[in-house]
């Protein structure tokens, strides 16, 4: 691990990110995961550190391979032995990073909660989907296996699936993406977590039932309360729920803001990139056509001390190779809006108007 | 599988950056390329380099066991009974008859091979035109599996015993007996492979192309489904010998005074209180060899297909 | 699944249909004449006339194999040239034997395989596995004759811990008779295990690997529900297909074990019958074998479907 402290950047103590009430339910701080493998040591997350408040939507989004599922899956332990996770995931105060197997066991399913991409095997085959959400209820609830039996049917209603009653008693081979999708929320929102990770919910699903996946999650993440950190990197489903942005590159946080500031007014320049690659209306690229970030993201044994895009970055200087920027903040009156760059971007209106980055050093 | 962000990335090498898509598998390289990458895995696993190595030896002292042998098998020598291992002029002892056991020994994995070998053929000329009819028309495949199952229902001492019942004992029934009942491995190995071949794209095309289905199936599918053929193959010899030894011994194989394994296992019984090396060595002839096909076996099996491994 | 079951009711009926007739023709391709062979002893021409008419010899073949069915299914097998015993009486003596080796060297197998198995995937890289593995190896490279004769000669001769040879009925000492059957059901059993243990070991890497497991640790799950009931349920689905397909190596291994340690069962009653050219006892032993391994494996099957949801409702659909 580098163990790079970012100066600036820890977030929420000196400024207000995110609704700006209350105490965030997940803080997490200088969060870095580093792999052993065979062929040495990779750098999966570098020093990140974010906010999540009660209710909100958080979005994590980054291309593959930039880090968001493996920070999803380390704020409750859930990677692999060869891991190797440093920083701080406070979960209402409670440390979670080095914390005992059988301690962070509890707080799986019941207080951190997750739905994953793929619900076709996701679920247990073997098992009835009634019993996978009993499961969880006696083990965290404890539950007697009526009370629990009632309960997972309530939960199936709540989730929005027709005849539950008969539903409980079938296997996830019997039900369509979509409907196993919602017993996999059913099942993470059983023992009323205060976080629902989603990773990449809805990419495995039809566009149809895409949209009535996440009005689901939105709606029960405000009627219950629960903080929903959403991975994904479909920038459409961030602008369809999520309240605020994390954007991820190369295992590190590289812009956060509000939704709406970070679709007006991207500041990194891999943002603009990404957002110039989504074809939404009245959102494309200055050319009008659908843009490209060229090069891919890099796999990083070690952090290096400057900015990891800067390969791909047209506003790259000298600067951005030698030495990292922090993930520094900007307050409005409102809102604080984070990026980590030395040549930010400016509003969207500009971005259009100003000339072409002249210091381009790249071959 | 999906490009699921969970599992840690395997070699510190670029990964593509779009998601969604799974990674298409590379274009299969050329065949020497591909043979060289073979060698180079099979010698990096040292169990496959031990078990080769005893195999190589094995297969040497079998052939030359004319040569080798101190004695010739049947050789009786009533002055020198029951002599232990180690003794001058017999290296690894004698059994009740006084013969050399090394002498014995050398001529038995004489036949446990030949049965090995023989056993394969039978497996290969049924197993395999049956398995790329089977993968490869749909209509056959049926009537194939009810053959296999049919197969499958005489085990192969049972098969052995009926042959022996029908054709007297001897090296080439316990050979066919044991072929037989490795037919339907064989069938369902090289069917599977047809199948998967057969839905890849140059297969495809080449049925497109309207290419006859002899001309696919010998052109397009066997030369690619010769690795798993060969794999197969190979672990089936030391079942056939470890077979071969069983068959013996119940007197269902090689018949004595021929040399077998089986049958100085069979002799030794009576006086394995006495002389428990005649029991002994023989049995760990067969243990080496079968334990040498196994590692060998399953170092091919890693090499050719290094993600079935994985598993 | 009524569909799927009905499937392979059909099947598992067409292969014993299939067997019998291969049994039947086995019979028909002896050199010479099989009244001969059936007669064994008595060869007189009034008793020779006699078993031709009795198995229908100088019928048409088809109407022979007719009448070749109806007696089997009558449970008339024959009777032995050597004793005049009938076949099923004999097969009804011997079989109890039989089946109780095989079912404690099944227990012994499953024991050691799954757990062996199961360790060797969790444990996956460390010593544990390379060591499960190590045994299971040489599991496939011992001929177990070979063990049966190494342990006859330490533990039962050498140490006197168990009796070489020889069998107690249950029903006569229950004691005696577990007593008399350990060392075979270990040496039989073992063998198998090796088979039952990589099997195991590779289904369980899987299933650890699924992805309905990481949703299991996410819930909260210890190590023992992920693998006890989550995974373990997925690859036993595979086990048990594997124990069906291993019927055939259980009743070879039978009959050598049972040679070598003098159990009067099924498989001396073969030997026996094969070194005295007792054509009828083979026929019948063959014809039992066979039927026994299709009823068999359509049971496992049954279970299959019974453990496996997606069969079940699979077979619904189609």
């Amino acid at each position: 691990m580098t163990g790079t402290q970012l100066g600036a950047a820890g977030a929420g103590t000196d400024g207000v990110d995110g609704p700006g009430r209350g105490t965030p339910v997940l803080t997490v701080r200088d969060l870095s995961v580093g792999f052993t493998t065979e062929d040495g040591t990779v750098s999966a997350v570098d020093a990140v550190s974010f906010d999540v408040w009660p209710g909100e939507v958080l979005a994590v989004v980054g291309e593959s391979g930039c880090g968001k599922s493996v920070t999803a899956m380390s704020l409750s332990g859930l990677l692999p032995r060869a891991a190797r996770v440093t920083g701080s995931v406070l979960l209402e105060g409670t440390e979670l990073v080095g914390a005992g197997d059988r301690r962070l066991r509890r707080i799986r399913g019941d207080d951190i909660a997750y739905i994953f991409q793929e619900p076709m095997t996701s679920l247990n085959p073997v098992f009835t989907v009634g019993r996978q959400i009993i499961e969880v209820l006696r083990l965290h609830q404890g539950m007697s296996r009526r009370q629990a039996a009632d309960r997972a049917v309530e939960l199936l209603t709540l989730v929005g699936i027709p005849s539950p009653a008969r539903r409980v008693g079938e296997y996830p081979h019997q039900l369509s993406g979509g409907m196993r999708q919602r017993v996999m929320i059913a099942m993470a929102l059983a023992c009323d977590p205060k976080v629902l990770v989603a990773d990449e919910p809805t990419t495995a699903l039809d566009v149809t039932v895409q949209a009535a996946i996440l009005d689901l999650l939105r709606d029960l993440g405000r009627r219950l309360g629960t903080a929903i950190v959403l991975i994904t990197h479909d920038l459409g489903v961030v602008a369809d729920i999520a309240d605020r942005v994390v954007v991820m590159y190369a295992g590190r946080v590289v812009e956060t803001a509000p939704t709406e500031d970070l679709f007006d007014t991207p500041r990194h320049h891999y943002t603009t990139g990404l957002l110039g690659a989504v074809p939404t209306a009245g959102r494309r690229a200055s050319n009008g056509r659908l843009q490209e970030i060229p090069g891919l993201v890099p796999v990083l044994s070690e952090q290096p001390d400057a900015c990891t895009f800067a390969d791909r970055c047209p506003a790259a200087s000298d600067r951005c190779r030698a030495s990292r920027p922090p993930l520094a903040p900007e307050t409005t009156d409102r809102t604080v809006h984070r990026f980590a760059c030395w040549h930010p971007a400016g509003h969207r209106a500009d971005l259009a108007a100003e000339p072409p980055v002249d210091h381009q050093e790249r071959p | 599988m999906t490009t699921s962000e969970t599992t840690p990335p395997q070699t510190p090498t670029v990964v593509p950056a779009r998601a969604g898509l799974g990674a298409a598998d590379p274009p299969p390289p050329a065949a020497p390329v591909r043979r060289r990458r073979v060698l180079r895995r099979l010698r990096r696993n040292p169990l496959g380099v031990v078990g080769f190595t005893i195999l190589a030896v094995a297969v040497v002292a079998a052939v030359l066991a004319p040569v080798l042998a101190p004695y010739p098998p049947a050789r009786v020598d009533f002055d020198a009974p029951f002599q232990v291992p180690g003794t001058v002029g017999y290296l690894l002892g004698t059994d009740d008859l006084g013969r050399d056991i090394l002498s014995r020994i050398l001529y038995g994995l004489r036949a446990s091979l030949q049965v090995g070998v023989l056993a394969v053929l039978v497996a290969l000329a049924v197993g395999v035109p049956l398995g790329l009819a089977a993968g490869y028309f749909r209509a056959l495949d049926a009537v194939i599996s009810r053959f296999t199952d049919l197969m499958l229902a005489f085990p192969f001492l049972i098969l052995a015993v009926g042959l022996a019942a029908i054709r007297g004992a001897s090296l080439g029934n316990a050979a066919l007996a044991i072929g037989i009942s490795q037919i339907p491995g064989m069938i369902r190995v090289v069917r599977s492979e047809t199948l998967r071949l057969k839905g890849l794209d140059f297969v495809a095309a080449s049925i497109v192309d309207g290419a006859g289905d002899l001309w696919v199936l010998g052109r397009h599918v066997l030369p690619n489904a010769l690795s798993a053929i060969i794999v197969q193959a190979t672990v089936t010899i030391p079942v056939a010998i470890l077979g071969e030894a069983v068959l013996s011994f119940l007197g269902l194989g090689i018949q004595p005074p021929s040399p077998s394994l089986g049958t100085m296992l069979s002799e030794a019984q009576q006086y394995a209180a006495q002389a428990p090396w005649t029991a002994i060595v023989p049995g760990l002839a067969i243990v080496v060899v079968t334990l040498a096909f196994n590692l060998f076996g399953d170092a091919l099996r890693d090499a050719l297909d290094p993600r079935a491994s994985r598993r | 699944m009524r569909a799927y079951l009905l499937r392979r009711l059909w099947q598992s009926a067409l292969t014993l249909v299939l067997a019998t007739i291969v049994v039947f023709l086995g019979v028909r391709a002896l050199p010479g004449d099989p009244a001969l062979a059936f007669a064994g002893e008595e060869r007189d021409p009034a008793s020779l006339a006699a078993i031709r008419a009795q198995y229908g010899f100088d019928d048409p073949l088809l109407l022979q194999y007719g009448t070749f069915v109806a007696n089997s299914l009558q449970g008339d097998l024959g009777r032995s040239t050597r004793t005049d015993i009938p076949v099923t009486e004999m097969l009804a003596a011997a079989l109890p034997v039989t089946l109780e080796l095989a079912v404690l060297s099944l227990a012994v197998a499953i024991v050691i395989g799954v757990g062996a198995g199961v360790l060797a995937a969790v444990r996956q890289g460390r010593p544990a596995e390379w060591a499960a593995n190590a045994v299971a190896l040489l599991g496939l490279s011992v001929p177990n004759f070979w063990l049966g004769l190494i342990l006859i000669l330490y533990l039962a001769v050498g140490a006197g811990l168990f009796p070489a040879s020889g069998y107690v009925p249950f029903t006569e000492d229950p004691l005696a008779n577990l007593h008399h059957l350990v060392l075979p059901a270990l040496v039989l059993g073992t063998g198998l295990a090796a088979v039952v243990m990589r099997q195991t070991r590779s289904s369980m890497l899987e299933a650890l690997g699924a992805d309905y497991i990481r949703t299991a640790r996410a819930k909260g799950l210890g190590p023992g529900a992920l693998i006890g009931r989550h995974a373990l349920r997925n690859s036993l689905v595979v086990v048990v297909t594997i124990v069906g397909l291993q019927l055939g190596g259980l009743i070879s291994g039978a009959v050598v074990t049972e040679r070598i340690f003098g159990l009067p069962g099924f498989g001396k009653m073969t030997l026996d019958a094969v070194f005295q050219r007792d054509y009828p006892v083979i026929q019948g032993v063959v014809l039992v074998t066979a039927s026994a391994y299709i009823i068999v494996n359509f049971l496992v099957d049954l279970a299959y479907s019974l453990i496996d949801p997606r069969i079940r409702v699979a077979g619904a659909a189609t």
